[in-house]
């Protein structure tokens, strides 16, 4: 599920994110699967996304250099794809 | 010991596998796949 | 003194988790040493309640700090849990306190209104322990009457519509021949089917030898486990098979210590609740400040967590994902900690399993004394008559 910059995301309720030494570990408690967050920057865009927004906003407030951008939104994808991630529904 | 080894097409994918999964910023595991549990 | 160890940046998953983790993801907690049955190869030498048990608020406690922690995931067993009076009352205390809940069970007690209420609680999983297709196989292991009593529960969980839960098969010499047996039963159910290692633990080290499968059969295990992997788990306990070829799914790392552990019934903290013994104790919970406090300076702990050293095994090709196997079974068969695994795929034990070597018994051992309804059923003694008219007639305790 390609996650566009301009839309508006949030962490999934059902999820319990913990932070580590290493980035993050995120636990789905809906589906049972277990995701391994690889660098602290992404936790931190992650964190932003529910207040930033959108994506872009978020990427930019976690300081994500613009040539690992691409890199981001593929994990974001990626989060996004599993549910740990979900679209926020406009208020 | 066992001899030397030449690398299979197989081998040579999992390397390659190996090196997304290591660029890959996420990485999504089974919650039943670590051992020590019940 | 201990040396603090630069963890590596980025990687793979499984190289972060050698270093540990804050907290555990899962861990095992055995509820109670009491027990209706008395398996043969019972990791925990089950059966007598043990007087120190941890008690109501004090399991309550304890879940209190499991949810501080961000434990997402404990993995309820024994002895049999459901035994204890306050087990579906803790049950709905994890729940509520955003702890998952998956519990190890004979299925003697889940009746259709406990799989109804099951049914209907979110983040509790079930697990039906099961060690044979058929009741021949099945009940030399576990008991007269039990694998009756598995498959009755997995009716009830089936009739009360509760989906995926768990099938758990310990391998051994006398099932490796039931393996898509075994899957047709998780089938038709619409439970997932789990294939587990024997370890020569608790009394399962007094049948180790007689049960643990020969090395033709790892084959016929790992060859299947390759061909129906997806649809089966493992609880990674198979990744000393992986020296056959590719590895199988999972982390394939010894999590002892590191990302799970065990609680017991008495509050003592183990590496993994295959290694009960002195030398795997962390702490216990009433004496060494409680559970975080251990998990995270437990010197056993911070031992685990520093690189290992694969000994004898770091020149073999398989050792990136056999890692040497696992350490309480090497342990429980008198093996050296850095040699190979007792069931080493390439052999490298034979040697060492045919010398002298001397076996550590359990540091615990609450087996039962006296007679034991739904007693297992040696095989030897299949067509003699029944020792007494309980032996005929499996209970149900309510």
């Amino acid at each position: 599920m390609p996650v566009l910059p301009g839309a508006a995301w949030e962490l999934s309720p059902s999820v319990s994110l913990r932070p580590e030494p290493f980035g993050a570990l995120a636990y789905d408690f809906a589906t049972r699967k277990l995701s391994f967050l690889k660098s602290p920057t992404l936790v931190d865009v992650v964190r932003r996304l529910a207040d930033a927004a959108d994506v872009e906003d978020a990427l930019l407030g976690a300081g994500v250099p613009a040539a690992e951008r691409d890199r981001y939104v593929a994990a974001l994808g990626t989060l996004a794809t599993s549910g740990i991630i979900r679209e926020r529904v406009a208020a | 010991m066992t001899g030397p080894e030449t690398t299979t097409p197989q081998q040579t994918e999992d390397v390659e596998q190996e090196a997304l999964v290591e660029d890959a910023l996420v990485e999504e595991i089974s919650i039943d796949g670590m051992c020590g549990v019940y | 003194m201990t040396i603090v160890v630069e963890r590596p940046q980025g990687g793979r998953l499984v190289d972060q988790f050698e270093y540990g983790l804050d907290a555990p993801i899962c861990l095992t907690w055995e509820l109670t040493y009491a027990c209706n049955l008395a398996c043969v190869h019972c990791l925990s030498s089950s059966g007598r309640r043990d007087p120190r048990e941890l008690s109501t608020e004090e399991c309550k406690a304890l879940i209190d700090e499991f949810e501080r922690m961000q434990v997402f995931y404990v993995n309820i067993g024994g002895g049999e849990p459901t035994v204890r009076p306050d087990f579906w009352e803790l049950l709905d205390y994890a729940v509520a306190h955003h702890v998952g809940v998956k519990f190890s069970t004979n299925g003697f007690r889940i009746t259709p209104e406990r799989a109804e209420r099951l049914a209907a609680t979110d983040y509790v999983d079930v697990q039906i322990s099961l060690d044979g297709a058929t009741a021949e196989v099945n009940d030399t292991v576990r008991g007269q009457g039990t694998y009756d009593a598995a498959l009755r529960a997995m009716a009830n969980l089936k009739a009360a519509g509760m989906k995926d839960f768990k099938l758990s098969v310990v391998c051994t010499r006398h099932n490796i021949g039931q393996l898509d047996e075994f899957k047709a039963i998780a089938d038709t159910y619409g439970a997932q089917l789990r294939l587990t290692r024997l370890r020569p633990s608790g009394r399962g080290a007094d049948v180790w030898d007689e049960l643990h499968p020969l090395p033709h059969q790892q084959r016929e295990l790992y060859d299947w486990l390759v061909a129906n992997g997806d649809l089966v788990l493992t609880g990674d306990s198979f990744f000393h098979l992986s020296a056959y070829g590719e590895a199988l799914p999972g982390l394939n790392l010894c999590g002892a210590g590191r990302v799970v552990c065990l609680v017991d019934p008495v509050g003592d903290v183990y590496a993994c609740p295959f290694a009960i013994h002195d030398q795997f104790l962390a702490g216990n919970l009433r004496e060494d400040g409680g559970f975080d406090t251990i998990w995270k300076t437990a010197p056993l702990f911070l031992e685990l967590r520093s690189p290992q050293t694969g000994g004898a095994c770091t020149s073999c090709s398989a050792y990136d994902s056999c890692r040497g196997g696992c350490m309480a079974a090497k342990f429980f068969t008198g093996l050296p900690l850095d040699g190979p695994d007792p069931e080493c795929v390439r052999g490298n034990s034979e040697t060492a399993l045919a010398g002298d070597r001397e076996r550590p018994g359990s540091s615990q051992d609450h087996s039962h004394t006296g007679t034991v309804r739904n007693a297992p059923v040696p095989l030897t003694l299949l067509r003699a008559r029944p020792v007494s008219a309980c032996d005929e007639s499996p209970l149900v305790p309510g």
